[in-house]
């Protein structure tokens, strides 16, 4: 075989190497276009810093800190958990803090947990899922007083 | 707005194309490799080349069956990998020898094993069952080499191969998935744990003392490899791979310190009282002094003879077939990076590299998307071993840090090594499954909708979620019209 047309194989394959790769990162734009989508709720400490208008308005400096769990609807209407400083597994599994008896929630549902001064929920990959006021919670928000979240037919609010 | 336009889609035919693609790569590289010789495009060729397409194939049409959401770039970019590694072992096979067809044989094996996992395990929540079996099922690989009888003994001057029949394995490439899935599992449980108490000095939060119990074993755990193994590689990345996995867990910058100051310790005292480590530093940082260069054994002329191997590849490459990176000893595993070096150039090692990259970060997309911690923390540690790997062995091939003997991901020869990068790459696809598929990527949805569904339904993991198209707001957001 040429010299000519070995010389030309060896480019044609390294270009070919390279459209390889591009096609995949062309394959791959939409997904960040998922990511761009998905990430709403609170910014990071370093996007704060970076985009000074991505910082959401401080927080009343007289709030009053959530101290006790009150379940408002569904079969344990009426229970009241005190908070400390752990997080509180919500689920009907038995090792949960708050044991839900309530077919609709998963054995391990959610995750209620301090950070700062504030409380967030996680859902944990539970079968119905979890709302905080009427939406699905996709990540972990803060829960502030007085917003219900739904677990089943269980309505849970924290309160002062 | 159709249904369709709200629906994640699968995307399988975008894969179908890439992996057309992939596999053009791979035959075209095999076909290259003797392009100016007699035995060119001969039936040998042609048989080797639809054994891969036809397995690839398979590999495709089995995640349309059973992994619909999976990633679709992850498969392609596998595949080239491997048909490029596989192209490249042929070509450096002496006349007689047959390392090409053996690596042909262990790819199609490890696909095979790689759909099994697949089509058999179907959702990766099981694996978090197996925590604490799989720890031992680590100690038990770890531990197997060491044991007489079993142990194929010393090659090489490390202890990592058993005999199995005819042929050798190593099963600490297998131990970094079971420990990765005993990390996932234990970390997922107790971050919480871990998390919340500790001391805070500075800037950094440390925790109890009590609870670095984990990490502790885990430093143990790489110095016994270290030591009983004599394996350097092995200890550098199960050790990182905890540390990543528990500073992923917690968010904590304090375990990277504390790891870091421990693995810094451990490897200053390695150098001081075994020679082999020592060895390993001093032709890393005299590589060019004559008398480590030809020093026997643990001298820089393996190193040497790749960096000189890749300088006279330069930008382009002398092509594929063209130069002599059989010169070096091991051209065909430890040093496959500088044979790809010398002979597709500077160009054709960036593009290894890239597609490395963007396996990678695949891998934490999957991460990213899913929604069980568990899945979170095991897409986390199995894609940063296969980057730490891949960081090590080019790492030590370009003299950026010493050389040790980890096998390249998917490139080096080597059934062991191949046979467990393929089970990651089952688990990363079916995570990914999970992350992409419809429960996690449909909009927030309205009130009123878990009245509709009835308890005990299915993990909807591979289920679209009928109601929620039927609520959701008019008008779709432009995120949503690209999907």
């Amino acid at each position: 075989m040429s010299e000519l047309t070995i010389t030309a194989l060896r480019f044609g394959f390294l270009l070919l190497l390279w459209v390889l790769i591009f096609s995949i990162v062309s394959a791959m734009r939409r997904d960040l276009m998922i990511g761009r989508k998905a990430a709403t709720g609170a910014p990071t400490a370093r996007q704060v810093r970076k985009n000074p208008e991505l910082a959401e308005p401080p927080p009343a400096p007289v709030k009053q800190q959530a101290r006790q769990l009150v379940v408002t609807e569904g079969p344990l209407k009426g229970t009241t958990l005190p908070l400390a400083a752990s997080p509180i597994l919500l689920g009907r599994a038995q090792e949960a803090t708050l044991v839900l008896e309530d077919d609709y929630a998963s054995g391990r549902h959610a995750r209620l947990f301090p950070q700062g001064s504030r409380w967030f929920i996680e859902d944990l990959g539970s079968t119905n899922g979890t709302y905080l006021a009427d939406q699905q919670l996709t990540r972990a928000l803060p829960v502030d007083l007085g917003v219900p979240v739904r677990i089943g037919k269980t309505v849970i609010e924290l309160r002062p | 707005m159709t249904i369709a336009e709200t629906m994640p889609k699968p995307r399988r035919n975008v894969e179908l194309l890439l992996l057309m693609l992939a596999l053009s790569v791979s035959i075209g590289a095999n076909a290259l490799i003797s392009v100016d010789e007699k035995t060119a495009l001969d039936t040998d060729f042609w048989f080797q080349s639809s054994l891969l397409a036809v397995a690839a194939l398979v590999f495709h049409v089995v995640l349309r069956f059973r992994a619909k959401y999976a990633d679709p770039v992850i498969l392609p970019i596998v595949v080239a990998l491997n048909g490029l590694g596989l192209a490249m072992i042929h070509r450096l096979d002496a006349p007689g020898e047959d390392t090409g067809n053996n690596q042909l044989r262990w790819t199609l094996i490890a696909m095979a094993v790689a759909i099994a996992v697949i089509w058999f395990l179907k959702d990766h929540r099981v694996l978090r069952r197996f925590t604490y079996i799989s720890l031992a099922v680590s100690a038990l690989l770890l531990i197997l080499p060491l044991v007489p009888g079993i142990s194929a003994g010393e090659i090489l001057g490390a202890r990592v191969w058993i005999k199995l029949g005819p042929m050798t394995f190593q099963p600490g490439e297998v131990a970094k998935i079971t420990l990765a899935i005993f990390f996932a599992g234990y970390l997922s449980s107790n971050r919480d744990l871990i998390m919340l108490a500790g001391r805070k000095i500075g800037p950094l939060q440390f925790p109890r003392f009590k609870d670095m119990g984990p990490m502790i074993t885990a430093w143990l755990v790489s110095i016994g490899v270290l030591i009983f193994q004599r394996d350097l590689g092995s200890s550098v990345l199960f050790f990182g791979l905890f540390i990543v996995m528990i500073y992923v867990a917690t968010s904590r910058i304090s375990w990277v310190v504390i790891g870091l100051a421990l693995i810094l310790g451990g490897g200053f005292v390695a150098s001081k009282v075994f020679s082999h480590v020592a060895l390993r530093i001093d032709g890393w940082l005299n590589a060019f002094t004559e008398e480590v260069f030809g020093r026997s054994p643990g001298g820089s002329g393996q190193i040497v003879e790749g960096l000189f191997g890749m300088a006279s590849g330069g930008l382009v490459g002398t092509g594929l077939g063209q130069g002599r990176p059989n010169l070096v000893p091991f051209a065909n595993s430890d040093m496959i990076i500088a044979s790809f070096g010398e002979e597709l150039g500077l160009i054709g090692l960036f593009a290894i590299v890239l597609m490395y990259l963007l396996l990678f970060t695949r891998g934490f997309r999957a991460a990213l998307g899913t929604r069980d911690a568990f899945g979170k923390l095991l897409a986390c540690g199995l894609s940063f071993a296969v980057a730490l790997q891949c960081f090590v062995v080019i790492g030590g091939v370009t003299r950026l840090i010493p050389l040790t003997g980890l096998t390249t991901p998917f490139l080096a020869a080597g059934g062991s090594s191949l046979l467990a990068n393929w089970i990651i790459v089952g688990l990363l696809l079916m995570i990914s499954h999970t992350a992409r598929g419809p429960v996690d990527t449909t909009p927030l949805q309205p009130a009123g909708a878990p009245e509709a569904k009835k308890p005990g339904r299915a993990p909807a993991a591979g289920r679209p979620g009928r109601n929620a198209t039927q609520t959701l707001p008019d008008a779709p957001t432009e995120a949503v019209k690209q999907l």
